[in-house]
């Protein structure tokens, strides 16, 4: 049962490929119907994983030598809310999509392409060894690519598709080197043997931190962490909902499902190097795309940043031994952002724009994407009692337990979180529409439902995750680790940390709603600040000059070596053998030939001399055989 | 004069070369064939000659060339028989205007 959850989108898939608009709904339906299921199988392992039901199965795959490769599944109940996460949201989406896509002229091709996400998601998440988890890893890089650069006739987004892929490539190549390095000091890529070796103390020392540490590699290049970001923002090139779900939900949390995963490995490291490394690649990564979040002007791009931002949180917790905050805020984030990026397709598809100053009073024309949109935006900057303020809370909580300078990165980090996602929401919702070519309406039903339950789920999951009297923290209880208990809840602590959200919300309040402060004048008097963060930190400039510029003079170079050298030396041999067959042509035509002419020259000749003495007439060849017999009788007689 | 083998033999060589000189010069088939008798009754007086002489008492001699008769006569009824066909349909028994074979 375990297996059908990531194969029924896979067969979706090649069922569109090979079916495409004769399926119903061009596909569409049968995508969601696939992925639907899955949802439902998901839930009810779930369930049976909360009362203590665990799945696992294995075969070997392949020998090399003395070492076997094994290939299996494994539920257990971090993996069981990841397929809850990935199919309920994944299927919102899907459904979603039906509306956002309508009329693209490659509409069964897009859901096919989000079936084989699913798939590879779902397959990751099950996966109970490294080698299984690194072929689905690679499969939705591979689908992320497709989906980015899904319209490709823009040159944007087939940009943005090949920078996505090739800087993702460079963590998934430590991410290799890692798994080669826990391949050749534990001799299996079983999870269960590996950390039972860490457990055993015969993977430890430098070699488990540096192990750690290059896995870390693959999650900082998927989660998009410091310094391997630069991707995530560019990806919004895509059609919404795969900003949605790959870019924001899921396939972008899969490097915090990574960490999580291997947790032992993390844990293990001496005086918990690789933890502080994670934690403080998490903490600077969300205070500084958060500072980003602030001048972008594409909503999506806001948003962009705002995944980059808690994905960092994510890391942050992780790396403070908050293991259950981390995946926790894992699992509310996929809901809330999921639903501010449908949110943002759902502005996008009726102003036909992403510029959030081009936007504003929308919230008396689209009332229910505002409303859903409002929600999300109050559970991303962590107002109680919406999701993201449990699992920030938490996550703070832990950070300020164990490290103070992380704490501050991260508090700062939410009060930036929650003024700009409200200065996106003020101008996008509120005073008065600034473009005078767009006719604004609200979206179809297929949209805004889809918003509804998302608004829902992230109004109300993040109880799961809050300190009840009696019974206590269900979240806590369902997904924790040995030795990452976590700090217990402190009321005064959540009163903090939801002042530093209002806090943040005041402020974007104060600029862009009431307009007390002129936006231009706090540009004008920050303008060094300003500078920094309307150019990204540099970053990409950075990479163009030490990564960019170099490959491609270096290439130029080889292109040069290439042409001149290794072409010269072939074509100079292609030079002599021409020669040399312009010879043996020669010696061919007047030598092999004539020979060969000869021979027939010959038969033909002798041919032609002797068929005249085939007279035909009987008496002729008697009269010659008579003659021999007397020649030969005379022989015979005088010899 | 005893007539002995000798006598036998040229008797047969002569007939031989009458029946070999027809064969070869005459271009009616039927006089062929006539050749072709000529040519075995000499070998039969051979046969019948060297059983005479060689070996009076055998009869082998004999024998084969009555087997010769024999085989002259349904040679002669063959031989007749194509001369006929090759009459009806090509309205002629000269070898030399038989030439349907020849490239």
């Amino acid at each position: 049962m375990v297996a059908l959850i990531p194969l029924l989108p896979f067969l979706a898939f090649w069922l569109i490929v090979f079916r495409g608009r004769r399926l119903p709904g061009e596909g569409a339906y049968v995508a969601v119907g696939a992925l639907a299921l899955s949802g439902l199988l998901s839930l009810v392992i779930l369930g049976q994983v909360m009362f203590g039901g665990r799945y696992q199965a294995s075969m070997v795959w392949a020998a090399l030598g003395d070492r076997t490769l094994t290939v299996g599944y494994a539920v257990d109940p971090l993996s069981a809310v990841m397929l809850f996460v990935v199919t309920v949201v994944g299927s919102l989406i899907f459904v979603y999509s039906i509306g956002y896509m309508r009329g693209d002229p490659r509409y069964p091709r897009f859901f096919a392409y989000l079936s084989l996400f699913a798939a590879s998601m779902l397959l990751l998440v099950l996966a109970n060894n490294f080698l299984v988890l690194y072929a689905a890893w690679e499969l939705v890089g591979l689908c992320s690519y497709l989906l980015i650069g899904f319209w490709f006739e823009r040159p944007a987004a087939a940009r943005a598709s090949m920078k996505a892929f090739v800087t993702t490539r460079v963590g998934d190549f430590f991410m290799f080197l890692g798994i080669l390095l826990l391949f050749f000091t534990v001799g299996s890529l079983q999870f269960e043997t590996v950390f039972a070796a860490v457990r055993a103390g015969s993977l430890a020392g430098p070699v488990l931190t540096l192990a750690a540490v290059l896995v870390f590699g693959g999650a900082v290049g998927k989660s998009a962490q410091v310094p391997l970001h630069v991707w995530l923002p560019d990806a919004m090139e895509g059609p919404t909902p795969v900003s949605a779900l790959i870019h924001a939900a899921t396939m972008v949390a899969a490097g915090v499902y990574l960490v999580a995963r291997t947790y032992p490995l993390f844990s293990g490291s001496p005086d918990h190097v690789a933890l502080t490394v994670v934690a403080y690649i998490g903490g600077i990564t969300a205070l500084m795309a958060a500072t980003i979040g602030i001048v972008q002007d594409d909503i999506k791009r806001v948003l962009a940043y705002s995944t980059i931002s808690q994905l960092g949180y994510m890391m942050l917790g992780l790396g403070v031994l908050g293991y259950t905050a981390g995946v926790f805020h894992l699992m509310t984030h996929a809901f809330f952002k999921a639903l501010l990026f449908l949110g943002a397709g759902s502005v996008i598809h009726a102003m036909n724009t992403n510029d959030i100053k081009q936007m504003g009073g929308l919230a008396k024309v689209m009332p229910a994407t505002y409303v859903t949109m409002l929600v999300g935006g109050l559970a991303l900057a962590g107002v109680p009692p919406f999701a993201g303020f449990w699992s920030k809370d938490e996550i703070l909580l832990e950070a300020f337990h164990h490290d103070r300078t992380l704490f501050y990165l991260g508090a700062a980090g939410a009060f930036v979180t929650a003024f700009y996602v409200f200065r996106m929401i003020f101008y996008t919702f509120t005073g008065s529409l600034r473009s005078h070519e767009a006719h604004p309406h609200e979206s179809p039903k297929v949209m805004t439902i889809p918003l509804i339950i998302l608004a829902a789920f992230s109004g109300v999951i993040g109880l799961v995750g809050a300190p009840w009297p009696v019974v206590g923290n269900a979240f806590h209880r369902f997904v924790h680790f040995e030795g990452a208990e976590g700090a217990p809840f402190d009321l005064n602590f959540a009163a903090i940390s939801t002042a530093i959200a209002g806090a943040g919300i005041l402020a974007a309040a104060v600029v862009y709603r009431w307009r007390w402060v002129s936006s231009a004048m706090l540009r004008r008097t920050l303008a060094p600040l300003y500078a920094v963060l309307v150019h990204k930190y540099w970053w990409d400039e950075f990479y163009v000059f030490t990564v960019v510029r170099p490959v491609v003079w270096v290439a130029r170079q080889l292109r040069t070596f290439d042409i001149y050298v290794i072409d010269g030396a072939v074509n100079a041999v292609g030079i002599i053998f021409v020669w040399l067959s312009r010879l043996y042509r020669v010696f061919d035509l007047y030598v092999v030939d004539g020979a060969v002419n000869l021979v027939g020259w010959l038969a033909r000749a002798t041919g032609g001399a002797l068929r005249h003495v085939q007279t035909g007439r009987a008496q002729n060849y008697l009269l010659v055989l008579a003659l021999g017999v007397i020649v030969l009788a005379v022989i015979g007689i005088t010899r | 004069m005893q007539v002995g083998l000798t006598h036998y033999l040229v008797v047969s060589a002569l007939l031989f070369c009458l029946g070999l000189y027809g064969i070869l010069t005459r271009r009616n088939a039927v006089a062929i064939l006539m050749g072709i008798e000529l040519m075995l009754n000499a070998a039969n007086i051979n046969l019948v000659a060297f059983n005479r002489f060689v070996a009076p008492g055998a009869v082998a001699g004999q024998i084969f060339a009555l087997v010769i008769i024999t085989l002259a006569a349904c040679e002669a009824a063959v031989g007749l028989a194509l001369v006929m066909a090759a009459y009806r349909s090509l309205e002629t028994i000269h070898v030399d205007e038989i030439n349907l074979m020849k490239w």
